[in-house]
């Protein structure tokens, strides 16, 4: 699991990359939150485009930086699930919090 | 039940055997060439279940997980059994977004996810036992 960062225009863009599960987890927490404190954007973009996989642990990850840049009025968004990780984050619901981008 | 093709594989309940689980499954589940979608659903299934033996079976404090596979015609059985602490309500278990968990970061979606994904999923559980089956078809595409 590998998390990345780019800015497009005052947009911080998280590039997850690799597979996000329970032994990712706590390193893709501490690298997104990591990023987001004492940086200045206006909304967060979760590229989804090189993650190979997610299960349900992924969800709980998401939904806790949503909460914390939801406590900063950021706008979160993401980009280009797989067809899989597009059936967990229906079933989920996560696009009513996080819609495409 | 007789399958035409077994498998059985026991970890230790480490997060880092998670991907190695649900590959060995997966590369099994390929002898009845499912397509990329129906490969990851298994993929995913498995994750979930033995995350669940880690977090909830033995609340990360280690142990052997037992995973079996087994073939019948178009279809795969996986069992994967942990001999933890067990679920003491399964059927609360089951409801989306229900977590024993307290540190806030859990979804509470691992069952939900595993019976999306497979066409069957059965849960038995008694202290220091639990053993989560799934079941999943392959239709073969037209």
């Amino acid at each position: 699991m590998e998390v990345t960062f780019s800015f497009q225009a005052k947009t911080l863009v998280v590039h997850l990359i690799g597979e996000l599960d329970e032994h990712a987890a706590e390193y893709a927490r501490r690298a997104i939150d990591n990023a987001i404190e004492g940086k200045s954007f206006s909304a967060v973009i979760f590229d989804l485009s090189r993650l190979a996989f997610m299960d349900s642990t992924g969800i709980g990850v998401l939904i806790g930086r949503y909460k914390l840049l939801r406590s900063k009025h950021c706008p979160v968004y993401v980009k280009n699930p797989s067809p899989t990780i597009n059936k967990i984050f229906t079933m989920a619901g996560l696009y009513e919090i996080m819609p495409i981008a | 039940m007789n399958f035409s093709n077994e498998m059985k594989l026991t970890v230790k309940a480490l997060s880092q055997n998670e991907a190695f689980a649900r590959s060995v499954v997966g590369a099994f589940f390929a002898q009845l060439n499912p397509n990329l979608e129906q490969l990851d659903d298994i993929k995913t299934a498995v994750s979930e279940a033995v995350t669940n033996c880690i977090v909830h079976g033995y609340q990360k404090q280690g142990g052997d997980i037992d995973i079996f596979c087994g073939i019948d015609n178009n279809s795969i059985t996986i069992t994967v059994t942990d001999y933890g602490k067990g679920i003491s309500d399964i059927q609360q278990a089951l409801q989306p977004f229900y977590t024993t968990c307290s540190d806030g970061e859990r979804s509470g979606m691992g069952f939900t996810v595993m019976k999306a994904f497979c066409d069957k999923v059965d849960v038995q559980s008694e202290p220091g036992k639990t053993v989560v089956t799934l079941i999943k078809s392959v239709c073969k595409a037209e």
